[in-house]
């Protein structure tokens, strides 16, 4: 009990959770956009994958750890706009296309990654991100090392958080956003277009998601492996519905999860002698789905998430 | 402008002709890709021909991967017809390997004759529960089950790690997280000498005309289409809908745990961790590329094998990755859904007036 109190009380756990943390915030984020759109985006899984490879491709190529985000997002925007356009103009089952999506994309970055590196044995190595070390705020005590060690890329997506915080209940793009995810009907009424609305929204969303994945292969690690993402993109489809589709419970559930993560491998080595280290390692995707359990009744769904829309069908 | 319309009816040659066509599209689209790597299209077509066709082994190797995609397709194929999003067939498929090795490798030293049938039937029921338990989740919490089935692969898989690193772990397996092998009288025997294809194939063909009988002609599917066309409606005339998702549930939990119990009985022997190349993914491909026909499964499932037996024996030839294969089945499944939406609808193209009235 003492040792689970000194774990909870250390710098350092709270400094790791907020790191696992990290790329769910971008992906629940990511996936939030989409759903508030009316869009499930399956294709998340993949687009982390895509991200984490080009992200860390273009680094390796000489484009530069900022370079690496942009080409990042820029190809989490690609795979999300095909998704886009099977799901929207042609309103193709959103399960299905985005399950398609998620393969279609691991597959093009393993055959990537394995064309340009065909006989390998230890995956090339870039330099990654460092953490920042703000000037005094990082001696401050607790949250220096917690909140001022962190890598640029923490910092981005708790920016996120609060930009997509803003544009949704403050702007009349999040106004006119939620009403796409809502009644579509509505928002054609008024002369926008719904089309528009949900490609675009799409597009962004699976652009947050691969930087979830870039900061795999650019922060947290420094090389790009096969079954990196290992299920993290689903967990990211769990906490929104956990979330209530809001950002700023989406942070929170982030957080949690990222807590429960970095506990999981403590006690880990607490209690490694006892208990196997699975049970520790089957954690966080069994708290996923007691989440998903608790929040599944009282969740408010975006009334057409899943729905297609045509124009000029009522 | 362009407007989307739907036909008013879709042609049988049109519908049956779709996933011919995508697949055909998926296959020519790897070009771009074998051409990227720098290999010649033409020279690495022909040998995935000849790895597929090119002798009586090749076929049986084809045959031996297209097994396990019956199963996982059937699972698929049955649960989407009911609307029920079974996305956990890998982790199914081992919880039925699982189950298969805990009773079949030395547990029961019986004759044949009685173990093989129990094997099946215990690997059978352990990849049902596997599917019972997030339909609950789904009928009790409204949990949806994407979400939930997709999380238990990854729990189940790390089960499996535990449990050959633990209890069924083989004895003189020096350490190696890995099973002791089914007992010789418990193994699914061969259907040809030295051919690897087994009679788990048997079982496949089996099941798939069964589930296309039942599908059709019998109450029981009649409900479950009618279930997933429109659940309101169905509830609406009488027909218990829950009991038909649990229902569904377990057949298709069952059919992916048979691919687990096919694997490891049939093929393998004994269970590892990486007994399944992700055949419970490539199984909604394969049931997605059949219309969700069991019998189209079967087509679809010998195709998709042919594509990855036939990327392999490409691979090794010409030296390109055989991610090549995991590419066209992705863009196969991209492809039949564009083309189901050609099917169904017609794009037309109108004036500008029209089209804002």
């Amino acid at each position: 009990m003492m040792d689970l109190l000194n774990i909870l009380l250390s710098e350092s756990f709270w400094a790791a959770s907020l790191r696992i943390a990290t790329p769910l915030i971008f992906g629940v984020l990511g996936a939030l956009i989409c759903e508030r759109a009316g869009v499930l985006n399956l294709g998340i899984e993949g687009i982390f994958v895509v991200g984490a490879m080009c992200g860390w491709m273009a680094v390796w190529l000489g484009a530069g750890l900022w370079g690496g985000v942009i080409v990042a997002a820029l190809s989490g925007g690609v795979f999300g706009l095909l998704h886009a356009i099977l799901t929207v103009p042609l309103g193709l089952s959103q399960h299905v296309s985005g399950l398609g999506i998620t393969l279609f994309a691991t597959s093009v970055s393993y055959f990537t990654y394995r064309t340009a590196l065909p006989n390998v044995s230890s995956p090339p190595r870039i330099e990654p991100f460092q953490p920042l070390d703000v000037p005094l705020l990082s001696d401050l005590p607790f949250l220096g090392p917690v909140l001022f060690q962190q890598t640029a890329l923490t910092w981005l997506a708790l920016l996120l958080v609060a930009l997509v915080w803003y544009v949704m209940n403050r702007s009349a793009l999040g106004v006119a956003l939620k009403a796409v995810g809502d009644n579509p009907d509505s928002v054609d009424a008024q002369g926008l277009s719904v089309y528009a609305l949900r490609i675009w929204a799409i597009v962004a969303g699976s652009a947050l998601m691969a930087l979830g994945g870039a900061f795999l292969t650019m922060s947290a690690f420094d090389a790009f492996f096969f079954g990196m993402v290992n299920g993290r993109g689903w967990v990211c489809i769990a906490l929104v519905i956990f979330a209530s589709w809001r950002p700023g419970k989406a942070l929170l559930g982030a957080l949690l999860f990222g807590a429960f993560d970095a506990l999981q491998v403590r006690l880990q080595t607490e209690m490694g002698a006892l208990v196997p280290g699975q049970v520790f390692l089957m954690a966080p995707y069994i708290l996923s789905i007691i989440a998903l359990v608790i929040a599944a009744r009282s969740a408010d769904y975006p009334r057409a998430l899943l729905t297609p829309w045509f124009k000029g069908q009522r | 402008m362009i407007r989307i319309e739907p036909r008013e009816q879709t042609s049988r040659a049109f519908a049956l002709g779709v996933p011919v066509l995508a697949a055909g599209v998926a296959l020519a689209l790897a070009a771009i890709p074998l051409m990227a790597a720098g290999a010649n299209p033409i020279r690495a077509y022909s040998e995935m021909l000849r790895g597929v066709f090119g002798s009586v082994f090749a076929v049986s190797e084809m045959l031996t991967r297209a097994t396990p995609l019956i199963f996982t397709g059937l699972a698929a194929a049955l649960a989407f017809r009911a609307r029920l999003w079974n996305i956990g067939a890998e982790g199914q498929l081992y919880l039925g390997a699982m189950a298969a090795v805990a009773i079949g490798s030395g547990a029961l030293d019986i004759p044949g004759l009685f173990l093989v049938p129990l094997v099946i039937v215990v690997g059978a029921a352990a990849g049902a529960a596997g599917m019972v338990a997030p339909t609950y989740l789904k009928v009790r919490f409204g949990a949806d089950e994407v979400v939930t089935t997709l999380l238990l692969n990854f729990i189940i898989l790390i089960f499996l790690q535990m449990m050959l690193e633990g209890p069924l772990q083989d004895p003189m397996s020096l350490g190696w997280p890995q099973s002791a092998p089914i007992l010789d009288q418990g193994v699914l025997p061969p259907l040809m000498d030295r051919m690897r294809v087994h009679s788990g194939l048997i079982l496949a063909l089996v099941l798939a005309a069964c589930a296309q009988f039942m599908l059709i002609r019998s109450v029981w599917g009649f409900k479950l289409r009618a279930v997933g066309e429109n659940a309101a409606a169905a509830r609406h005339a009488g027909i218990n809908v829950k009991r038909s998702l649990f229902g569904v549930a377990a057949i298709s939990g069952g059919l992916a745990g048979l691919a687990g119990v096919s694997e490891v009985a049939g093929l393998k022997g004994y269970l590892t961790a990486d007994l399944s190349p992700g055949f419970g993914y490539t199984g909604i491909v394969v049931a997605m590329l059949a219309g969700l026909s069991p019998v189209g499964v079967v087509i679809a499932a010998v195709f998709i094998a042919s594509v990855f037996v036939g990327a392999d024996s490409m691979s090794r030839a010409m030296g390109v990755s055989s991610f090549l294969a995991d590419l066209v089945v992705s863009m196969a499944l991209l492809c039949v859904l564009v083309g189901g939406f050609l099917a169904k609808y017609r794009i037309l193209r109108t004036k500008r007036a029209e089209a804002a009235s």
